[in-house]
């Protein structure tokens, strides 16, 4: 791979370590063609056009669609770590050991895209949930509805995005298990309406990288640029 | 590159390899001619789309597309046949789903599986193919006898209806790669396989309430634990079979970055395809 200078070269010597570390290695072997897109990414990190560069960039392909799930993922993480840190008034035994195992699984989303993502992955993002009472559990589950619907409706709508036919497997796994988080939050909060906000069809939502970011946006305070990620 | 070894390999767990590649085994022979005159490094990809066209329908066009929803209508007939009936014995008297919150979410779950149905008959006929057809006389929810009392025992009624959900769940995640060259038709693929999934959700924790046919000691969740079906029956177990899974993308998931992640909880976090052929023996017994 030809490089310009020497950082660079830097970058892209320090992707080609990460790549040498097993799991990474397997994933990459995996994917096949995905360790190129991710040494372009790595490569590209330093970009000369500083214009092209205001907030943290996702990235392009693949690799930006995999950074905008890491995004996501890092978010409800961070979420449901504090809620288990910290329950609501009145929680009871049942809902404390659901809600751990959703922690659970969002902890395993988001290191799973960061492993995969390796030199190619954005750095951990600064979060704001002081717009949530976490002592109170309307203000709780209320924001994980929010958050594991618009989950659902982001994996729905970047499932179109993804050009590997393996990347959307992948998004298919974590997808129907957000939306059984959903059903659940969701009857939690009114029992029965696990589905509702479904269309005259019976189809779920999807929604576009800008339509998500524009809800999410309220709890992120890292700037991120968008801009990059696939549009079909 | 042993190519022939790879085939043999095949051929003892496939009889009928050579006739899906090329009809005759002196085809292979062909083959192996062929492949002598390119650089090694071609052989699998060549091998790989040989295997394909063997095995799949052929992606992206028109055809293979209308056989993946003709296959995704069959799943949902299957299941708004399923509800229809069990609804109609709830109101009857004769399955004893509790009235309010269970009768309520019954009649919903039916719904959208009738509306599933007709919003793919509609895709199907406007892609320029022929939707499948079946009406309640297709099939037999005994499964040939497996689950005699299915429209009398509400604690069968709601294990029968969970493994159809989790198993439609499997079903549409093994289909959506061969979606992919149709922005349009993947798009409300995803949106009707999440609405399976939130089915699925509700109704293992209608079966958590019911406690019907849940073995002693088990946690019916509203996700998939490692390949437990939750359900005191092996007839089911295929639908869970492979859902242990704790290894994504060669990525181990258990402890992963540090992180305590149970083996349970690495299998939950993750759902697991089906291919269409394990989908299909799964709901063939259903048929009548």
């Amino acid at each position: 791979m030809p490089t310009k200078n020497s950082s660079d070269r830097e970058l892209v010597a320090v992707a080609e370590v990460n790549i040498k570390n097993l799991s990474r290695r397997n994933f990459l072997g995996y994917l096949g063609g995905a360790s190129a897109l991710l040494l372009t990414a790595a490569a590209c990190k330093k970009d000369d056009n500083p214009t092209s560069n205001s907030g943290t960039d996702l990235g392009s392909g693949d690799v930006g669609i995999l950074n905008y799930a890491y995004a996501l993922e890092q978010i409800e993480a961070a979420f449901y770590t504090k809620v288990f840190e910290s329950p609501y008034s009145g929680i009871t035994a049942s809902e404390s050991a659901l809600l751990g195992d959703i922690r659970d699984h969002e902890v395993a989303h988001r290191e799973f895209f960061k492993a995969a993502l390796a030199a190619g992955a954005i750095p951990a993002l600064e979060l704001d949930f002081s717009s949530i009472n976490f002592s109170s559990r309307d203000s709780v589950l209320g924001t994980a509805k929010a958050f594991e619907d618009l989950g659902v409706s982001a994996y729905n709508g970047a499932g179109k995005l993804i050009a590997s036919a393996d990347y959307l497997l992948l998004a298919g796994k974590i997808v129907s298990v957000e939306a059984r988080h959903a059903a659940y939050i969701r009857d939690l909060i009114m029992p029965g309406t696990f589905a509702d906000g479904l269309d005259a069809n019976g189809l779920d939502m999807s929604r576009s990288p800008s339509e998500v970011f524009a809800i999410a946006g309220t709890y992120v305070k890292t700037k991120l640029n968008i801009s990059n990620l696939p549009t079909s | 590159m042993k190519i022939e070894n790879i085939i043999n390999e095949i051929e003892s767990v496939d009889s009928e390899i050579y006739q899906r590649l090329d009809g005759r085994r002196s085809a292979m022979k062909n083959f192996a001619k062929f492949f002598g005159k390119f650089a090694l490094a071609s052989l699998p990809i060549a091998f790989g789309s040989m295997l394909n066209k063997a095995y799949g329908s052929p992606t992206g066009t028109t055809d293979a597309i209308t056989d993946v929803l003709n296959f995704a209508l069959t799943l949902e007939y299957i299941e708004s046949e399923f509800y229809k009936k069990g609804y109609d014995a709830g109101v009857a008297g004769t399955l004893a789903i509790p009235a309010g919150a269970p009768m309520g979410a019954i009649k919903t779950i039916r719904d959208h599986e009738i509306a599933h149905v007709a919003f793919l008959k509609t895709a199907i006929t406007s892609l320029g193919g022929t939707p499948v057809a079946f009406t309640a006389a297709s099939f037999d929810f005994t499964a040939k006898g497996t689950f005699p009392t299915v429209f009398t025992d509400y604690g069968l009624f709601l294990a029968v209806a969970q493994t159809f959900e989790d198993t439609g769940v499997r079903a549409y995640k093994g289909q959506a790669g061969n979606l992919i060259s149709n922005n349009d038709v993947l798009t409300a693929a995803l949106n009707i396989h999440s609405v399976e999934a939130r089915h699925a959700s509700h109704i293992r924790q209608m079966r958590k309430t019911n406690g019907g046919l849940v073995p002693a000691g088990v946690n019916v969740k509203p996700w998939i634990t490692l390949n437990q079906s939750g359900i005191g029956s092996s007839a089911v177990q295929a639908s869970y079979d492979g859902e242990e899974a704790t290894t994504q993308a060669g990525v181990n998931i258990v402890n992963i970055g540090g992180f305590t992640i149970s083996p349970s909880a690495a299998s939950e976090g993750f759902d697991e395809p089906l291919t269409k052929e394990q989908v299909v023996a799964i709901v063939t017994p259903f048929f009548a």
